[in-house]
């Protein structure tokens, strides 16, 4: 029996590595966020001036969709060969275990945004100053989307068409992570304090952290059943 | 107390005494309805700023309120279903959703209709309105998910999930967005804060809003019943008690 945090790396770890053979399907969301944030200059106007004003909302909602994007192959691949309904007899905690791969979704879909984002920002005029902020903000933010994203997945996964359900059900949940995020970056570009709404959000981040899982095990349980 | 508890769990008994309460419930609410219309048409008199259009909030109020209500009985019913495994409380958290949506387009459209003389504009970006259309998405998305399984029993317990998971966010959602919205624009949030009603204008209100529990309540006991009839089609008692009537 192995422990719990041996249980939880063994997983991550797995994920990581079949992530990495895929390596150019586990960079699609950082591409699409890229994408994304280049329409909003060509819808809108290519002065910074401009997009400035609006660049904390721009990263924020394509980290949201980028995010969203990556949650359709959180768990299918492992639902549709049987693995996932493996776990669900191992008698190991199904929460950890789904905990875990939440963990990698994050590590796949949220760290590689985080980072880029200051590159983003800086193409949508954002100062420097506001990095600190913007990054900071989408750490704790994709930690949020990616707990709330994993619950409304194992809830869709084993429904036909299931994406399409799955953004209607989660982006209304996570629209406090967006209000909070895009504030707090807004704020350090006034030069203003941004504890606030990071303090907010890492309260949120740690409330889904510590009951995200246990509804993520007993929607994975239903939607495994047959 | 527990007996009568079970006894309600078992379809039968529940869709007897949910026809036996229809009536009950359903003229009281009329009634309660017509006074209250009556007395917030009527009898009180126009506010001295806003004349005759704040006459909305005697379907706005109620409805708004009931949309959250009628989302907290929706969970509440969700979580005893999943907990007791009781399919009746399922079938209740069904029976809610469509009424709770539609509590919530109301609010939202009499919002609106208020909106247009009070602020000019039919929508405006008002942490209520907002929220409330974050509530409508939320009934949408729960009648989405329940919709799209095929089987009875998977679609109550994957959709229980949601509306716990929901009810628990419900707060956030509400205080992020007065919050966000205190910071970005302020004068429009204190137009709907009237700072004290008169009691001439409060009595109907609150006789409306009970009008409205009391009209839930009976059409419940309908769609309760409906939702029974679906599921027990198969049942033996059902067949027994059509063959009889």
């Amino acid at each position: 029996m192995p422990g719990l945090l041996q249980l939880a790396m063994l997983v991550v770890g797995r994920d990581l590595k079949l992530a990495l053979r895929h390596w150019d399907q586990a960079i699609q969301p950082l591409i699409f966020f890229v994408v994304v944030t280049t329409l909003f200059p060509l819808a809108i106007s290519p002065e910074l001036a401009e997009l400035r004003r609006i660049s904390a909302g721009v990263v924020w909602v394509a980290a949201m969709l980028a995010s969203l994007l990556a949650l359709e192959s959180l768990f299918r691949t492992d639902v549709e060969d049987g693995t996932m309904e493996q776990w669900t007899l191992a008698g190991q905690p199904l929460s950890l275990m789904l905990l875990s791969k939440t963990i990698t979704h994050w590590l796949l879909a949220g760290l590689p945004i985080v980072l880029m984002s200051p590159i983003v920002g800086t193409a949508l005029g954002m100062p420097q100053s506001a990095w600190g902020a913007l990054a900071g903000s989408l750490a704790l933010g994709t930690g949020c989307l990616s707990v709330l994203g994993a619950i409304g997945t194992a809830l869709t996964v084993a429904v036909r068409r299931g994406n399409v359900l799955l953004a209607l059900l989660v982006l209304p949940l996570e629209m406090p992570v967006l209000i909070f995020g895009a504030r707090a970056v807004d704020l350090s570009m006034h030069g203003e304090p941004v504890a606030g709404p990071l303090n907010l959000l890492a309260a949120m981040l740690l409330l889904f952290l510590s009951l995200g899982p246990f509804a993520m095990a007993s929607a994975m349980r239903i939607s495994v059943e047959n | 107390m527990w007996l009568w508890f079970h006894k309600l769990s078992s379809p039968p008994y529940a869709y007897r005494i949910a026809g036996m309460l229809r009536p009950w419930l359903l003229w009281p609410a009329l009634l309660l309805m017509a006074v209250a219309a009556y007395g917030g048409l009527v009898l009180s008199p126009p506010d001295y700023q806003q004349k005759d259009a704040f006459r909305i909030i005697y379907v706005h109020v109620p409805s708004a309120s009931l949309s959250l209500m009628v989302y907290v009985a929706m969970a509440i019913a969700a979580a005893v279903g999943v907990i007791w495994r009781i399919k009746l409380a399922h079938a209740f958290a069904a029976a809610c959703a469509p009424m709770g949506a539609w509590f919530t387009v109301l609010t939202l459209a009499t919002g609106s209709i208020y909106g247009k003389p009070m602020w000019g504009t039919w929508w405006e970006w008002d942490p209520r309105l907002t929220s409330e259309l974050i509530q409508l998405f939320l009934y949408l998305g729960y009648m989405a998910l329940r919709s799209s399984f095929d089987e009875t029993q998977r679609a109550d317990r994957a959709s229980a999930i949601l509306a716990i998971v929901g009810v628990v966010n419900v707060p956030i959602v509400k205080y992020s967005v007065v919050w966000w919205n205190s910071l970005h624009q302020g004068p429009s949030i204190s137009k709907l804060d009237s700072p004290s009603i008169d009691s001439s204008m409060l009595w109907p209100l609150l006789l409306m809003m009970l009008a409205f529990v009391l009209y839930f309540a009976a059409v419940m006991c309908d769609r309760i019943r409906t939702e029974i009839l679906k599921r027990e089609r198969n049942a033996s008692w059902l067949i027994e008690n059509v063959t009889e009537s």
